[in-house]
């Protein structure tokens, strides 16, 4: 866009060579000038989470003796614990992904078919946990399902049940948890691309006499499917590093990837181990993403900047 | 039916819809609502609704000077965060804007990275990185770590309000004689106000709120609230947590509603 400045102070001037060697100045001036904008920003991001990701990377080549190994990622397919962790991360990752959708999708599409003022009202019920505290709405989901918390409490009273059901501090709590938490991923995303399905297909569909259900199927489905893919790729991922839910709500039965970096670091000072956990969940993480932008040529970042 | 979409389907046959949908936005909606009422219960015990009220959960949380001391380190850091973050994602929104820059998409990317990354990494590398230049448990370090995981937010706000905007106003201003900075300052950032002041409202509460880094990073003096809150949960269910959550989601609601009113008066 602002290429144009450059043609803009010279423009007028039919001289040739030296004009194209002002211009050409002008757009170095230019492009080292923008180059400091970003430079400060950029240098943050690299100095914080650039460099210490690649020393981490560095550590996870090394065993405790301090030599060259793969000790730290044979390990993973040695130790059964370890193998334990992958499985219930992605378990729990597949279940609450699913759970999202399920729940996700109704809620975009009926937002998309709102009148504009309803939807914006109706909205507020997105955005507003998506920006509360994790902490705050786990510690929610806490009061609601622990042992001696609300359900339980209702259920007992009212006498459908004798003993309390087991609904935190296992892997039900968890997946509850967690997919409070991710539906926002999920649906914001989702409505946004629902939002730019062209009504007149709709219409058309219906016109030449299909019925809502098959209009439904056949035209506003498949146009909804890239968004709903950037939504379930975005909460995938995010489940896989997620750390807060699972380390409160898992009653220490329920053991994920993060939770595992966590321990080997914290716990342990295995920084090796915690390491090579880190670099592979971050390769994972990408290799996800990328694979994403290939298939839909879609950035999955976008929940964060429509709004 | 709807006037807007026109399709030939009544509200009425949409009916179980808006019931689903109905659910879900309870589903969403209610657990902070019943943190809020609970923080007003009289006693220790998990009632719903309370037999009676009180305000006993919020004296213990303003009487208390640990979770006070937290609580201001965490409006330091989210103001400072907010502060330092603001300019930076702007300055870079500016030039990603531009587009004329190699690399535009590489850079996007990298300053957007901590999106992506799983926080628990970052969590781990900043604190081996600190450990070894002495910014854990400090406020600098904490403000620069917060800083480093707001700037996306402020990077992707700006822009989208620099999308919205025509570049060319702020070229007729240079034009006419007006400065790089000038032009900047006078013509474009009034009309981007609104995108800024919603980036620096992201950027404090993505600080206030920020769990996992602030675990590793924080501690002693520096203890922030969120890291005070999640070792008090770990050990048992304190109902002053509820009096603290009930004013964390306070706080998000005024700042997001701070957000739309000035998105209004544009």
């Amino acid at each position: 866009m602002s290429v144009g400045s450059a043609s803009f102070d010279h423009a007028g001037k039919p001289d040739g060579v030296l004009n194209a060697d002002a211009l050409r100045a002008d757009a170095r001036r230019q492009a080292l000038g923008l180059l400091a904008l970003v430079s400060p920003g950029l240098f943050l991001v690299f100095a914080v989470i650039i460099v210490p990701i690649g020393w981490l990377f560095w550590l996870s080549l090394f065993d405790e003796t301090g030599q060259l190994s793969f000790a730290n990622y044979a390990r993973f397919f040695e130790q059964a614990s370890y193998i334990k962790t992958f499985v219930t991360t992605f378990k729990v990752a597949f279940v609450v992904t699913g759970a999202s959708v399920l729940f996700g999708y109704p809620l975009a599409y009926m937002l998309s078919q709102l009148p504009r003022r309803a939807a914006s009202i109706c909205l507020i019920f997105v955005i507003l946990p998506f920006w509360t505290s994790v902490l705050v709405r786990t510690y929610a989901w806490l009061v609601i399902l622990q042992r001696k918390g609300l359900i339980n409490n209702w259920l007992i009273d009212l006498g459908v049940i004798g003993q309390p059901l087991p609904l935190a501090n296992n892997f039900t709590g968890v997946v509850i948890g967690m997919t409070h938490i991710m539906l926002p991923f999920l649906v914001l995303p989702l409505y946004a691309s629902m939002k730019t399905i062209d009504v007149d297909c709709l219409r058309a569909g219906m016109n030449l006499g299909a019925s809502p259900a098959a209009t439904f199927r056949q035209i506003f489905f498949p146009l909804s499917l890239p968004g709903l893919a950037s939504g379930v790729v975005i909460v995938f991922v995010l489940c896989l590093g997620f750390f807060v839910t699972p380390a409160l709500m898992g009653g220490g039965k329920v053991i994920m990837w993060a939770m595992r970096m966590e321990q080997a670091t914290s716990l342990y000072s295995n920084w090796g181990a915690g390491a090579a956990l880190g670099v592979v969940l971050l390769a994972v993480t990408l290799a996800l993403l990328g694979l994403f932008q290939r298939l839909l040529g879609a950035r999955a970042t976008g929940v964060w900047s429509r709004r | 039916m709807s006037t807007q979409n026109s399709l030939p389907i009544s509200h009425w046959q949409r009916l179980w819809l808006y019931l689903l949908g109905g659910l879900v936005m309870l589903f969403l909606i209610a657990p902070s609502v019943i943190i809020v009422i609970m923080s007003f219960s009289g006693s220790t015990l998990l009632q719903f609704p309370p037999e009676q009220w009180s305000l006993r959960w919020y004296e213990s949380y303003f009487g208390s000077v640990e979770w006070r001391d937290a609580t201001i380190v965490s409006v330091k850091v989210a103001v400072m965060t907010a502060i330092a973050a603001t300019p930076l994602g702007t300055a870079a929104a500016y030039a990603i804007n531009a587009g004329t820059l190699r690399l535009t998409g590489a850079i996007n990317a990298l300053l957007t990275a901590s999106l992506i990354i799983p926080v628990i990494l970052i969590g781990i590398g900043t604190f081996f990185l600190y450990a070894r230049i002495g910014l854990n448990n400090t406020l600098t370090g904490l403000v620069i770590a917060h800083t480093v995981q707001a700037l996306p937010l402020v990077v992707l706000t700006v822009l989208s309000g620099l999308r919205s905007y025509d570049m060319n106003q702020e070229m007729v201003a240079r034009s006419l004689g007006a400065g790089r900075f000038a032009a900047f300052f006078q013509v474009t950032m009034p009309q981007l106000r609104f995108s800024i002041v919603s980036g620096a409202l992201f950027a404090f509460i993505t600080s206030f709120d920020e769990v996992v880094v602030s675990l590793f990073i924080s501690g002693g003096e520096t203890t922030t609230l969120t890291r005070r809150m999640f070792n008090a949960l770990r050990d048992q269910i304190d109902p002053t947590i509820a009096a603290i959550s009930t004013c964390l989601i306070v706080l998000s609601i005024a700042l997001l509603s701070a957000a739309q009113l000035f998105g209004r008066e544009r």
